[in-house]
């Protein structure tokens, strides 16, 4: 009893009070599925199989990752979607840039480029799906600047083009964002750096490329490298639009696919376990790179 | 000199003006079919604006359909609480952990980090099992304490915030003699605010507008979020636009809202949200 009224009695009650809640939800919703994620990984078996009725397969999920059509296709999509995601920051930054040099009216321009960001990806769902159905918005539009609609190819359907359209919906969603991020970075640079150089004659592309650029780099690099784990993940696009219809099956629609509708758990759990992975092996790429390139510039 | 001065002004605004366009045109179009009838919806181009724009009987229908009353209810609930929940839970882990040397204080810093890695779709493969033997599938209080649980960026934002606050004002106040929970209720919390702020708005808008998990544990007509029940216009109005338009724009409208009036909040939760890493 004395004890708890002591400094260091206190501190251990206040430390295991305020820690177990949050403890207790990480390892409910993370560390054990985390842990059965690995385990189911290696069966083969349904949600409602009983443990002792689950079917031990060794590496067999892994390799079906490698080797199924539908899983190695869906990996190679992510491809689509790490290009659209590099397009998109530096569309982000050019406009973030141009809105940072002062513009009539840019508070105005800022909202409506962010916006989109705010919307459900089933709402974003919806409203593309309409935006690209034959003869509607994008066709319209299209047919007022003079393209003829008939050479237009089916924007969900043709597979020359239904994975761009749809890498354009998240694009659409994201670049506003960014765009608002880069502003935030570009405002955190110092100004008087800027007079200076206006002052020396530099133009706005020599500021640009001396003064932002080496400003915001670590804001840059790090969502370079965000957008690719994004890119393995994208989802809400094609699980909306098409369904994943069509070659537009990302790996989550996938998985999801495999997961829940047809229960394979064991090769669903590998699949997960292959993209966490490569996360893992991307994050520790970029604390490397930033441990070593961003160090060497800064001194 | 001037000239090229004139041109890159024209260029930027052009710029400018494109893209903004292109932001607005889609959500714009819906707004037009949104106010049409049936037959003209049927009839004329989706892009030519609506005879009528005090039209709303697709805004009426379109709520009643999808039951949008009851999901937006709903939606509020799941957002009010797991706001609570997470501002409380992660304040005050993120006091224990930065201002106290425990035992396994590291280890639990990176047992967050690390699950700050790990994207939430990919989890719920095991989290479905998980919830399934709880009993936590088809409530609304399953899916919030889920919800609460999930999502670790928070904790995360809170971390960073403590570092930058003194330690100097809670040890000068315990020396007055202040236990603990006063030092966190009455300092901690409140000079925490900005980071609240921040986090509140970031998982304020995924929370609103998560979808998958929703879909996958929450079943029962009475317990569907404002996301699920604008998905059920996929089945019976099939590309009846007109109506699916008008749910559209029905559960974007609270986010609007916000937005227009927290605009410079918004923004600056954006910003911090960010700098992580």
């Amino acid at each position: 009893m004395k004890w708890l009224k002591s400094r260091k009695g206190q501190q251990a009650v206040i430390i295991l009070s305020f820690i177990t809640v949050p403890l207790l939800l990480l390892v409910i919703f993370t560390y054990l599925p985390f842990a059965q994620m690995v385990q189911f990984s290696f069966y083969k078996m349904k949600y409602l199989t009983p443990p002792d009725k689950r079917v031990f397969v060794g590496l067999r999920n892994y390799i079906d990752v490698f080797t199924r059509d539908d899983c190695f296709k869906a990996l190679k999509l992510s491809f689509y979607y790490c290009a659209g995601a590099l397009f998109q920051l530096a569309l982000a930054l050019f406009l973030a840039t141009i809105l940072s040099f002062g513009a009539k009216g840019g508070n105005v321009f800022k909202g409506m480029m962010f916006f989109p960001y705010l919307i459900s990806g089933i709402a974003i769902g919806f409203i593309f799906k309409f935006f690209y159905t034959r003869g509607f918005v994008l066709d319209s539009i299209l047919g007022i600047v003079g393209i003829d609609v008939d050479s237009l190819p089916y924007w969900l359907k043709d597979q020359k083009v239904n994975n761009w359209s749809l890498v354009a919906t998240s694009v659409w969603r994201y670049f506003g964002q960014n765009m608002v991020l880069f502003i935030g970075a570009i405002m955190s640079v110092d100004a008087e750096l800027y007079e200076a150089a206006a002052l020396d004659g530099a133009n706005r592309f020599q500021q640009f490329f001396h003064i932002i650029l080496p400003g915001i780099k670590t804001i840059v690099t790090l969502n370079v490298i965000l957008s690719i784990t994004g890119s393995l993940s994208a989802f809400e696009p094609p699980f909306v639009i098409t369904g994943g219809a069509n070659g537009t099956g990302t790996y989550f629609v996938i998985m999801n696919e495999i997961a829940h509708v047809t229960q394979k758990v064991g090769l669903a759990s590998a699949m997960a376990v292959v993209l966490l992975v490569i996360i893992f092996i991307v994050t520790i790429l970029q604390k490397l790179f930033f441990k070593y390139v961003f160090r060497e510039a800064d001194t | 000199m001037k000239i090229s001065k004139i041109l890159t002004t024209t260029i930027k605004y052009l710029v400018l003006v494109f893209f903004s366009f292109a932001a607005v045109v889609p959500v714009v179009s819906c707004i037009f079919t949104a106010f049409k009838t049936a037959d003209e919806y049927q009839t004329t181009s989706v892009i030519t604006p609506p005879s009528n724009w005090l039209y709303f009987e697709n805004f009426v229908k379109a709520f009643k359909t999808a039951n949008m009353g009851r999901a937006f209810l709903n939606s509020l609930i799941v957002m009010v609480v797991v706001l609570l929940v997470s501002v409380i839970v992660g304040t005050q882990l993120a006091y224990v952990l930065n201002r106290f040397e425990f035992f396994g204080n590291g280890i639990i810093r990176n047992l967050f980090l690390f699950a700050s890695l790990l994207p939430s779709i990919a989890m719920q493969v095991t989290v479905y099992k998980i919830m399934t033997v709880l009993g936590f599938v088809n409530h609304l209080y399953g899916y919030i304490i889920m919800m609460c649980g999930t999502d670790v960026i928070s904790i995360y934002i809170f971390i960073q915030f403590m570092e930058n606050i003194s330690s100097s004002v809670d040890e000068s106040a315990i020396i007055d003699g202040a236990s603990y929970w006063t030092v966190y209720w009455k300092i901690i919390l409140p000079l925490l605010k900005p980071a609240v702020v921040t986090a509140c708005i970031l998982k304020g808008v995924s929370v609103y507008n998560e979808y998958y998990c929703a879909n996958l544990y929450l079943m029962d007509k009475e317990i569907r979020t404002m996301s699920t029940s604008l998905y059920t216009f996929v089945g019976p109005m099939g590309s009846q636009y007109n109506l699916i338009c008008a749910g559209v724009l029905i559960s974007i409208l609270p986010a609007f809202l916000v937005f227009i009036f927290s605009q410079k909040q918004i923004y600056s939760g954006i910003t911090q949200g960010a700098v992580k890493g």
